[in-house]
């Protein structure tokens, strides 16, 4: 069986899409008081990271980012093989922030369950919103996205991957057929 | 990367690769016991038995606070108010308690072999805390972390281990473990307490002390067992203290920055003097501190299984 790739998003595409996310961020927090980014690995960890630049580039202030780590608050742990940790690393206490989470591509809903649990033992945040850079569909819980990069109709058995090129930037979105 | 181990039974059997993916791991726990909420559901409704044939604090808090961290259910059950004393074998012993369902068995008992013996059969994944005089992985898994830590590699690092090296399950699961990591082990006691046949596992043997210790990274005393074998095969302690107990003129042929190291419960003024135990090198409590970290990794990684993997 061949498998055929589509490019969905290529670098500048990304780019422009992080920075109208980036917009929509501070328009929507009214600024970048109390907000914070967190990434979740792999790749969410490094949007944050760019994230963090193109807004700090928009108001001139920086903003702290993280990595949260959602492996141990997985519902499938007893369905697939073992995957290495990452580590959770907050440069901040949650308590009182507004939290962006940052994935890459928005799927079941699983992963950001988990990300609200995992966040929540760590503090608890004055909200939570999520941003990502591609949404597939096929949601198995109520949860819903308020920036997304691009919507991207998927059958389930299709694959969307996210490259990072050597400096950690995103270069481009594949969707992959079985 | 995959964990291809349902059963935690001792180091010799874990390639370099399997090490260096517990200690990763337990790297990531770390930081979650450095947090104000010290627990993550990740073995939320799985059902852990600690089954102790022998007295242990230490390790058997250890496994304890790691279970109840990953949100497991844990169960303890020590020899002595179990049925045991009743006259049951190790096997029914196993055998009623897998009835109930447990997911994963710790067990320490004082005969070599004994947690590979269950987990030939039972079902459920067994990790070993300490067979007789054969292996105690958890520990020696402590160690390469808390070396790691300080020394950022293991490769290339001479560990020396010195006191009843026949006798320690500690001693043997160190070996298989820092020499599969490539560092060299070297070995001293006194003559009674060194097996025959061990630098057939790799470990280089000395008679005296102190050509034991020179140029060492990491200097492992063990614990005499005054309450087992160490008697009789020892003249006196004062003897022991002063031929194969570390104080700090021996420590100084060490590398300056060797780390000191004890598997706990120490001697005090037998094999370690307390100038040395509490001076700026030893890393023992750092040890402790580090086990919770490293059984997290251990249960969470046979946890991971898939069914069809087993």
């Amino acid at each position: 069986m061949t498998s055929s790739e589509t490019i969905l998003l290529d670098k500048a595409a990304i780019r422009r899409a992080l920075t109208r996310i980036s917009h929509e961020i501070l328009e929507k927090n009214k600024g970048t008081e109390n907000l914070v980014l967190l990434g979740i690995p792999t790749g969410g960890d490094h949007l944050a990271a760019e994230l963090a630049a193109i807004i700090a580039q928009i108001e001139g202030e920086e903003i702290p980012y993280g990595v949260l780590d959602i492996t141990l608050y997985r519902d499938d742990l007893a369905h697939k093989t073992i995957r290495p940790l990452r580590k959770t690393d907050l440069p901040f206490s949650p308590d009182g922030k507004r939290v962006v989470l940052v994935d890459e591509v928005l799927f079941t809903g699983r992963t950001i369950r988990a990300a609200m649990d995992a966040l929540m033992d760590l503090g608890r945040p004055c909200n939570i919103q999520l941003a990502v850079l591609i949404d597939r569909g096929h949601r198995e819980l109520p949860i819903r996205p308020d920036y997304v990069g691009r919507n991207v109709p998927t059958s389930h058995e299709e694959e969307v991957h996210v490259d990072f090129d050597r400096d950690l930037k995103a270069c481009a979105v594949r969707l992959v057929k079985p | 990367m995959t964990f291809r181990h349902k059963h935690i039974l001792g180091t010799r059997r874990f390639s370099e690769q399997d090490i260096t993916l517990i200690l990763d791991t337990a790297e990531s726990f770390k930081e979650i016991n450095a947090r104000e909420i010290k627990k993550v559901p990740t073995l939320r409704g799985k059902t852990v038995v600690n089954l102790f044939f022998e007295a242990s604090t230490r390790t058997r808090t250890s496994f304890e606070i790691a279970e109840k961290r990953l949100s497991a259910d844990a169960v303890n059950i020590s020899a002595s108010s179990s049925s045991v004393v009743k006259g049951e074998t190790l096997e029914d012993t196993a055998k009623n308690i897998e009835a109930m369902h447990p997911d994963i068995i710790v067990i320490r008992h004082a005969a070599s072999g004994a947690a590979d013996y269950l987990a030939s059969r039972l079902n459920c994944s067994v990790i070993n805390a300490g067979d007789g005089a054969h292996e105690h992985p958890s520990q020696a898994l402590l160690d390469l972390f808390t070396i790691r830590q300080h020394k950022k590699r293991l490769k290339g690092l001479t560990v020396t281990i010195v006191g009843d090296i026949a006798h320690s399950r500690v001693a043997r699961s160190n070996l298989f473990a820092l020499t599969t990591m490539g560092a060299q082990v070297r070995v001293a006691g006194p003559g009674t307490m060194i097996p025959p046949g061990i630098e057939k596992l790799g470990a280089e043997v000395f008679t005296r002390m102190e050509d034991a210790l020179r140029g060492a990274d990491v200097v492992m005393m063990l614990r005499i067992q005054l309450e087992r074998q160490g008697r009789h095969l020892l003249p006196s302690l004062r003897e022991y203290a002063r031929f194969h107990g570390l104080n700090r003129e021996k420590l100084a042929l060490a590398q300056k920055d060797a780390l000191v190291m004890h598997p706990g419960p120490m001697n005090r003024g037998v094999e370690i003097a307390s100038e040395v135990a509490d001076g700026p090198q030893n890393v023992i409590l750092e040890q402790v501190e580090n086990g919770v970290s490293v059984r997290m990794a251990l249960l969470y990684l046979v946890s991971g299984l898939a069914p069809e993997n087993t």
